[in-house]
C-alpha cells in the first residue's frame, strides 16, 4: 500500500529520533521498502533484474549487488553507488530512477540515514512479493479514535470520521427527516413512502424509531424486489436470448429465486454456491437447480449459417467474465488471449479456470412454481385413476377381441372391411405383428367403451396445467478436454488444461479433480481475500453513489485504490464474520451516522474533496430507470404491488419493437399486469422497453456491476410524452382532484408530497399556484369539469418530471 | 405582488449567482443563455470547454479535421462487389470451374454444413462492365447513376473482415468488435467530438428496405460510453423520434408552460442542493423542447424544390432511401455529425427474395440514383468538402457460386469494395487491387480496422487516442490495431 507523504513524513520523524536498535524491524519495512516498491521494483524486482540489481529481497539474501558492485556499503552513504545515482552525481553511470523523476529528498534522506545507520535487514524481513492490496486477506483493523465521539454511531462512522477530522473537514448534519425516510424507503424498497409513514415521523426521528423503520424496510418483501434487481445487473437477466434473433425465453424463475434469497437473507457464502453450482450439491432441490440459471443468462445465437461451437465458447468467456468481475472484482476476461498486462493471471490459469465451465450441458427443465404443483397434484388426482382405468381396459382388449371373433358373423361383415376380414380369417399365430396391431386399430374405432374413456383421457390430458420451465446447468457425466485457445481463437487448441484457480490467490482445497462446486467454496472460502471486499463495496457503492474502491469491477493492480481501505477491510470481515449476512450489513451502514448526512453541496466541503469521496456529505443520485417507473407509479396511485411471476407488457411507444431484425408485436397488458413494478418489464435484449434503456437500464450483454447515470433530452422526452408515463399522469391529476381539499394550495401540496415525500416550500407553492391560474386562464374555452381536469393533469406532469421526484437525495 | 415566471426565474438565476456555484458546475445555467446567443461552431466550442452541463457539447478534435460530419450508408447483408466494381474477367472465364484448393486453405465460411464446399464453383458475373470518368473506376451497368459521380469518390476494393455470420459482422463494421457491449464508431463519434447541432441528437439513424438489419439496435448501441451518446433512430414518416409528439390533449403551449414550470421548479432545487445535475436535467428539457418541433421540421420536405425530390427519386424510388438521403443531407445542414442510414438486404444467396437476378436489380436501382444524388446535392451546396460519405456493407460475397433455388453468393470476407466521398478523401481514386478471381487482396489489403482508423484521422481523431477506460482498459474503437491507409486522402 502506498505511503501519503504525511504518514512517510511522521514516520521519519520517528525514525531520527535515535531509535533502539529493536525498533529497526520496524524501520526497513516502513520506511525503505516502499520507496524501493514505487521506485525500483519496476527494474529491479521480481520481473526484472536490470544491471543485475534485485532490491526486493529478504534478509537472508546477500545479493544486494548488481554488475557496478554492491549497492550500498553499511555506514557510508556518500561511498554508496545507491546514493550517488539516486541523487545523480556518479561519474559514469545514469541517474536513478532511469528517465523518471529523481526521488525526493526526504526518500533520499531517509535512505542515507538507513545506510549510515548499519544498512540494516532484520531477520524477520522476508522476500516481498510485491503483493498487490487486494490480493492479501483482509485483518479486522482497529477502530480508529475519533475527536467527536458524540457524532459517531457504529464502527463505519469512526473509520469515516477519522478520515474527515484528518483532513479538517466537518461532516454534514441530518437530513431532514422527510429526506431521510424517502432515502431509506428508495434505497431498501425502491418505492416512496406513504403518507401515513411521513406523518409518523413529522416530529423527526427518535433513535428506536429510526430503528424500526430500518428494520421493517428490511423486513419488506419489496427489499428483495430492490436488492435483487442489483444481482440481477451482475446477472445480466433478460427475457430474450439476444444475438441478432433476440428470441424469447423464459427466465422468471430465476429472477424470483433471486428475490426470494435476498428476502430470506440467504448467506452470500450459499447464494453464491447454488448459483455457480447449486446442481451439483447433494440432493439439490429444485430451487437450488434453478439458482444455476445465473450462467444460463448468457446469449443464445440462434441465426443460421453460425457455428454452434463458437457461440459455445462466447457462453463460457461470458461466465468467466462474469465470475470474475461479480465475485472478484477481477478483469480476467483479459487473460483470454494473452496473459494478463497487468494482474496475476496468466493465459493458462484463464483456461484452468475456464474449464470448470467446460462440461455442463445446458438443459430447460420443467420448474413448477408452488401453485402449479398444487394445481398439478390436484389434476393428476384426477388423471391418474382414469388414465389407469383406461390402460387396464387397453390392456384387455386383445381377450375382447378373441370374444368378438368368436362371435364374428355375416352380419359383422359388412361392417368390417375385407383386409380386416382376412385377418380374423387366419388363426391367432399365423398373423403378423402388423396385422395383429391392425385388428387391433380395427376394435379400438368401433368399441364404444374404448371410445368414451379414450376421448374422457385425452380431454383431461390438454388440460394438464402448464408447468414454467426453467434454464439450468447440468454437469455433464462424460468430460470435455479444456484447451488453451490460442489468442483466445477456438478454432486454435493448443494444450489440454485441467481446472484450476490463479496462483496468486489462496490454494483450492479438493481431493479428486475439482468441479464447480469446488470453485464455489473457493470463492466463498473465509481465505479468499477478494469476494468479501468485492460485495461490501458494492452495496456500498449503492448506499452512496460511489465504492470505497471506485473501479468496482477492477480490484486488480490498474483499479483505484480503497478511498478508505480500513473501512473497506473492516466491512469485509464483519460481512464474512456475520456468517455472510447481507442484512445485517445493510443495517450497519443505514443505521450509520455517515449514511444519515443531508446530501446538500457544501462549498467548504467541494474545496477539500471535491469528488467527496471521503463522505463529508451524502450524495444525490438519480434513481434507476424501473424506479423512475414505480415512483411514478406510487405516485398516481397505480402500483400493482405483486411479487414475482411471468414478466410483463406495459405500455410502450408505437414502433419500438421494429427496431430490431425480427419485427415482434409488443401487445400491452390490459389488466393489473400494466401497472407493475418496472423490474417485471418484459426485457427485450435487441428491443428494451425505451423508457428501462432510456434510463440507463443495463443492456444485459453482459455482466453489469454500476450502472451509468446518464441525464438526456430523450429522457425528458420519454416522462413528459410517454404513454405509460401519460396514462400514470392522468391518474395523479384525477387523485390529486379526488381530494377533499379547501383550495388549490392544499391540493398541490397534497400531490407535491406524494412526489418527494416532503412539503412545498412557499416559493415552489407560489410557482405552482402561479402554474395553476396561467393553465385556467388557457383553458377558460372549455367546460368546467374538462378545465379541471386539463390544468390538474398539467400540474400532474410537472410534478412527475421533477428532478426532485426521480432522484434519492 | 407574485413575480411572474419569467421575473422568477430571473431573480433564482441572480441568486445562484450570488451562492457562486457557477463557477463549480462549469457553465451550469449561464451556458445555456450563452449558446443561445452563440450560433457559432466556434464560439459554442469555446464555451463548452469545460461545460458540465451538456456532455455532446462540440469539442476540440485532436488535430485539425478534414471532415466534420459523417454520412455513412450502410448496404445491410452484404453487396456483392462481383456484380458491382470489382471487374474479373478472368472469373467469368472460369465461371463454373472448380475453384483451385489452394484458395480455400484455412478459410471458413458461413453454412458450412451445407455441403457448399464441395460443389464451390467460381461464378463468373453475367453483368456488363464498363470504365467511367477521368479515373476509369470499373462499374456495372447496374449502378449507372454511381458511375456518373466516381470523379468524386475514392474506390476501396480492397477491404477485409473477421466474420462472416451476418450480425457479428455488422457488429463488427460499426463497433471494431463481434462481441455486444461496445460502443458504435458514431457514438465514438460524438464522444470525441460532441456535436454542432443544438436541437437534435448528435447521431441519428435512418432505415430503408424490407426488414431491419441484423442485429438491430446495437449497431448504433453506445456500449459502455454514456447513452447520450447512442444513435437515435429517426423514422421518415409518423413521429421521426419515439415519444417526440406531445400526448393527445396537451397543446404545444400547455407543453411549453409545463417545461418552464419545470425549469423554475428544478432551479429552486438547484439552488437548494447546489448539484450540478440538476442544471444539465434543465439543459436536457430545453433541448427535448427544441426536438419537439425540429424533428418534425426536418422531415417535412414541403420546402424542397420538385427538382431536388426528383433528383433523390423522394416519389419514384419504390423504397425510403431516397428520402432518407435528403433527410441526411438536411441533418448535415443542421450540424448533425453522425448520421447512418441503413439500406436491406443484400444478402444474395440465390434463395426466394435474394437472387442475383430481379432481387439484386431492385436493392441497387433502390440505391444507385439517391447515392449519386446525395453526393451532387451536398457538391452543389457547398458540403461535400465537410462531409465524409461512406458506402459499403459487412463484409462481401464470394466469388464462387452457392446453389439454392438460383445461384447466389455466399459471405466472403476477404476482399470487398466499400467508397468514399467528400471530407477530404481522393476524388477519382482507386485504392487497392483483388487478385484474378477477385479472392484476396493483392495490392493494399484495408482491414476493418484501419478503414475506422482512416476515418477518425479524416474526422480530426487519433484512433489510439480516442479511449474509454472500461473493465481495467482503455478501449478503442481499433481495439489494438489499426494502420491509415494514406492513399484514401489528400
Amino acid at each position: 500500500m502506498r505511503h501519503t507523504p504525511i504518514q512517510l513524513s511522521i514516520c521519519l520523524l520517528l525514525f531520527l529520533g535515535n531509535l533502539e536498535a529493536n525498533e529497526t524491524d520496524f524501520q526497513f519495512s516502513a520506511n525503505i521498502r516502499p520507496i524501493f516498491r514505487d521506485h525500483c521494483y519496476r527494474c529491479h524486482g521480481a520481473t526484472q533484474q536490470k544491471g543485475g540489481l534485485r532490491l526486493d529481497l529478504g534478509h537472508t539474501s546477500e545479493i544486494w549487488e548488481g554488475s557496478s558492485g554492491p549497492a550500498w556499503i553499511a555506514g557510508n552513504p556518500e561511498d554508496s553507488l545507491l546514493i550517488q545515482l539516486l541523487r545523480g552525481n556518479h561519474n559514469s553511470l545514469p541517474s536513478m530512477p532511469y528517465k523518471k523523476e529523481a526521488l525526493s529528498e526526504l526518500e533520499i534522506k531517509t535512505i542515507e540515514h538507513w545506510i549510515d545507520q548499519g544498512a540494516i535487514i532484520p531477520p524477520s524481513v522476508e522476500i516481498d512479493s510485491q503483493r498487490h492490496w487486494a490480493f492479501s486477506k483482509p485483518d479486522r483493523p482497529e477502530i480508529p479514535q475519533v475527536k467527536n465521539k458524540q457524532w459517531t454511531r457504529n464502527a463505519i462512522d469512526f473509520f469515516i470520521l477519522n478520515e474527515l477530522e484528518k483532513q479538517g473537514i466537518q461532516p454534514s448534519e441530518e437530513a431532514a427527516p422527510s429526506t431521510l425516510l424517502r432515502r431509506l424507503f428508495l434505497d431498501l424498497t425502491g418505492l416512496p413512502p406513504g403518507q401515513k409513514d411521513l406523518k409518523s415521523i413529522s416530529a423527526g426521528f427518535t433513535e428506536p424509531n429510526y430503528q424500526d423503520w430500518v428494520n421493517d424496510l428490511l423486513a419488506s418483501p419489496h427489499f428483495g424486489e430492490r436488492w435483487g434487481r442489483h444481482w440481477l445487473d451482475i446477472a445480466r437477466y433478460a427475457d430474450s436470448n439476444g444475438y441478432s434473433i433476440d428470441g424469447a425465453r423464459t427466465m422468471w424463475r430465476y429472477r424470483d429465486w433471486v428475490i426470494q434469497a435476498v428476502n430470506d437473507d440467504m448467506p452470500f457464502d450459499q447464494f453464491t454456491t447454488e448459483q455457480i453450482a447449486g446442481d451439483l450439491l447433494p440432493h439439490a432441490t429444485l430451487d437450488q437447480i434453478i439458482a444455476t440459471g445465473f450462467h444460463r443468462n448468457t446469449q443464445i445465437n440462434q441465426e443460421g449459417g453460425i457455428d454452434p461451437e463458437q457461440f459455445r465458447m462466447e457462453s463460457i468467456f461470458d461466465r468467466m467474465a462474469t465470475t470474475g468481475a461479480a465475485f472478484l472484482g477481477l478483469t480476467i476476461g483479459c487473460a483470454q488471449c494473452h496473459d494478463h498486462k497487468f494482474d496475476p493471471v496468466s493465459q493458462e490459469e484463464y483456461y484452468r479456470m475456464f474449464a470448470f465451465f467446460n462440461n455442463q450441458d445446458e438443459p430447460n427443465i420443467p420448474a413448477p412454481t408452488y401453485k402449479e404443483s398444487m394445481k398439478l397434484i390436484s389434476w393428476e388426482q384426477k388423471y391418474n385413476p382414469l388414465k389407469s382405468k383406461f390402460d387396464i381396459y387397453e390392456n384387455s382388449l386383445p381377450d375382447k377381441i378373441w370374444n368378438w371373433e368368436k362371435f364374428f358373423d355375416e352380419k359383422d361383415t359388412e361392417v368390417a372391411p375385407a383386409e380386416i376380414k382376412a385377418i380374423i380369417e387366419k388363426i391367432p399365430q399365423e398373423r403378423s405383428k402388423e396385422e395383429s396391431k391392425q385388428l387391433l386399430e380395427h376394435f379400438k374405432k368401433h368399441d364404444v367403451t374404448y371410445l368414451a374413456l379414450s376421448k374422457q383421457v385425452n380431454k383431461l390430458q390438454r388440460q394438464r396445467p402448464r408447468i414454467t420451465t426453467a434454464m439450468v446447468l447440468k454437469e455433464r457425466t462424460e468430460m470435455r478436454e479444456t484447451h488453451l485457445l490460442i489468442k483466445g481463437d477456438f478454432t486454435r487448441p493448443d494444450k489440454t488444461m485441467s481446472p484450476g484457480v490463479p496462483k496468486t490467490l489462496h490454494p483450492m482445497e479438493t481431493e479428486s479433480e475439482a468441479n464447480r462446486l469446488d470453485l464455489a467454496k473457493w470463492i466463498t472460502s473465509p481465505e479468499n481475500p477478494l469476494t468479501a471486499r468485492v460485495v461490501m463495496n458494492r452495496m456500498w457503492q449503492q448506499y452512496f453513489g460511489n465504492g470505497i474502491v471506485e473501479t468496482e469491477n477492477d480490484f486488480g493492480t490498474q483499479g483505484s485504490l480503497p478511498s478508505n481501505p480500513a473501512l473497506l477491510d473492516w466491512l469485509a470481515v464483519e460481512f464474512m464474520e456475520s456468517g455472510w449476512s447481507m442484512k445485517k450489513m445493510h443495517r450497519l451502514i443505514t443505521q450509520s451516522t455517515t449514511y444519515r448526512q443531508s446530501s446538500k453541496f457544501r462549498q467548504d466541503l467541494y474545496d477539500k474533496d471535491p469528488r467527496n469521496l471521503l463522505l463529508g456529505r451524502q450524495n444525490r443520485v438519480r434513481l434507476e430507470s424501473e424506479i423512475v417507473r414505480d415512483v411514478a407509479l406510487q405516485a398516481s396511485g397505480l402500483l400493482e404491488p405483486s411479487i414475482g411471476g411471468p414478466s410483463v407488457h406495459p405500455p410502450q411507444p408505437k414502433g419500438v419493437m421494429g427496431l430490431g431484425q425480427v419485427q415482434r408485436n409488443w401487445k400491452a397488458n390490459q389488466d393489473e399486469r400494466r401497472f407493475r413494478r418496472g423490474m417485471y418489464t418484459f426485457f427485450w435484449r435487441a428491443t428494451p422497453h425505451p423508457a428501462l434503456s432510456v434510463f440507463d437500464s443495463p443492456d444485459a450483454f453482459s455482466t453489469c456491476t454500476r450502472r451509468i447515470r446518464s441525464n438526456t433530452p430523450l429522457q425528458a422526452l420519454a416522462l413528459l410524452n410517454d404513454p405509460a408515463f401519460h396514462e400514470m399522469a392522468e391518474q395523479f391529476a384525477l387523485l390529486m382532484l379526488d381530494q377533499s381539499a379547501e383550495n388549490d394550495s392544499e391540493r398541490v401540496t397534497f400531490g407535491f408530497k406524494r412526489c418527494t415525500s416532503r412539503l412545498p416550500d412557499s416559493d415552489e407553492l407560489e410557482v405552482m399556484l402561479e402554474f395553476i391560474s396561467q393553465q385556467r386562464k388557457s383553458t377558460k374555452s372549455l367546460d368546467s369539469i374538462k378545465q379541471q381536469k386539463t390544468v390538474w393533469l398539467n400540474v400532474a406532469r410537472v410534478l412527475l418530471n421533477l428532478d426532485e421526484t426521480i432522484t434519492r437525495e | 405582488m407574485p413575480l411572474s415566471p419569467k421575473a422568477r426565474e430571473n431573480e433564482l438565476l441572480k441568486a445562484a449567482t450570488r451562492r457562486q456555484f457557477f463557477s463549480r458546475c462549469g457553465l451550469g445555467v449561464g451556458s445555456m443563455a450563452l449558446a443561445s446567443l452563440a450560433k457559432q461552431d466556434a464560439l459554442r466550442a469555446s464555451i463548452s470547454e469545460d461545460a458540465t452541463d451538456n456532455p455532446i457539447a462540440a469539442k476540440q478534435p485532436h488535430f485539425l479535421p478534414k471532415a466534420k460530419n459523417i454520412i455513412y450508408l450502410f448496404m445491410a447483408g452484404g453487396p456483392s462487389q462481383l456484380e458491382l466494381f470489382d471487374y474479373k474477367p478472368t472469373l467469368q472465364q472460369y465461371n463454373g470451374k472448380v475453384i483451385p484448393e489452394s484458395y480455400l486453405e484455412g478459410k471458413r465460411f458461413a453454412f458450412m454444413n451445407s455441403s457448399f464446399k464441395n460443389r464451390s464453383t467460381l461464378l463468373g458475373t453475367r453483368r456488363a462492365f464498363k470504365q467511367h470518368g477521368q479515373s476509369g473506376m470499373w462499374v456495372s451497368e447496374l449502378l449507372p447513376h454511381t458511375a456518373g459521380i466516381v470523379d468524386e469518390c475514392t474506390f476501396l476494393r480492397t477491404c477485409k473482415t473477421n466474420l462472416f455470420n451476418h450480425a457479428p459482422a455488422k457488429l463488427f463494421m460499426n463497433t471494431g468488435s463481434g462481441q455486444f457491449g461496445r460502443p458504435s464508431m458514431g457514438a465514438w463519434t460524438t464522444y470525441g467530438l460532441g456535436s454542432a447541432c443544438e436541437d437534435l441528437p448528435g447521431f441519428v439513424v435512418l432505415q430503408s428496405g424490407p426488414r431491419g438489419p441484423r442485429g438491430g439496435a446495437v449497431n448504433w448501441g453506445s456500449g459502455f460510453l454514456p447513452t447520450v451518446h447512442q444513435g437515435v433512430p429517426l423514422r421518415g414518416q409518423g413521429e421521426p423520434i419515439l415519444n417526440l409528439t406531445t400526448p393527445d390533449g396537451i397543446t404545444d403551449k400547455a407543453q411549453k408552460s409545463v417545461i418552464d414550470a419545470v425549469k423554475s421548479m428544478n432551479l429552486k432545487r438547484l439552488i437548494e442542493t447546489g448539484d450540478p445535475e440538476i442544471s444539465t436535467r434543465i439543459s436536457a428539457y430545453e433541448m427535448a423542447y427544441k426536438m419537439q418541433s425540429s424533428a418534425p421540421d426536418l422531415i417535412d420536405l414541403s420546402n424542397e424544390s420538385q427538382e431536388t425530390m426528383d433528383m433523390y427519386g423522394v416519389e419514384s424510388n419504390g423504397s425510403n432511401f431516397g428520402r432518407n438521403c435528403l433527410l441526411a443531407r438536411r441533418l448535415v445542414e443542421k450540424g448533425v455529425r453522425f448520421i447512418q442510414l441503413y439500406h436491406t438486404n443484400w444478402d444474395s444467396h440465390g434463395g426466394p427474395g435474394e437472387n442475383l437476378q430481379g432481387d439484386f436489380e431492385k436493392v441497387c436501382r433502390e440505391i444507385d440514383q439517391p447515392c449519386a444524388a446525395l453526393i451532387k446535392d451536398l457538391k452543389r451546396r457547398g458540403l461535400l468538402d465537410d462531409t465524409l460519405v461512406i458506402w459499403g456493407g459487412e463484409f462481401g460475397r464470394t466469388p464462387m457460386g452457392e446453389n439454392r433455388s438460383s445461384t447466389g453468393r455466399n459471405h466472403h470476407i476477404d476482399a470487398f469494395t466499400m467508397w468514399f466521398a467528400g471530407g477530404g478523401t481522393k476524388p477519382g481514386n482507386i485504392v487497392g487491387e483483388t487478385d484474378e478471381l477477385g479472392f484476396d487482396a493483392v495490392l493494399d489489403p484495408a482491414h476493418t480496422h484501419d478503414i475506422h482508423a482512416t476515418i477518425l484521422h479524416l474526422m480530426g481523431m487519433d484512433h489510439e487516442k480516442l479511449t474509454f477506460r472500461f473493465q481495467g482498459r482503455d478501449f478503442r474503437l481499433t481495439d489494438i490495431h489499426g494502420d491509415l491507409i494514406d492513399k484514401m486522402y489528400v
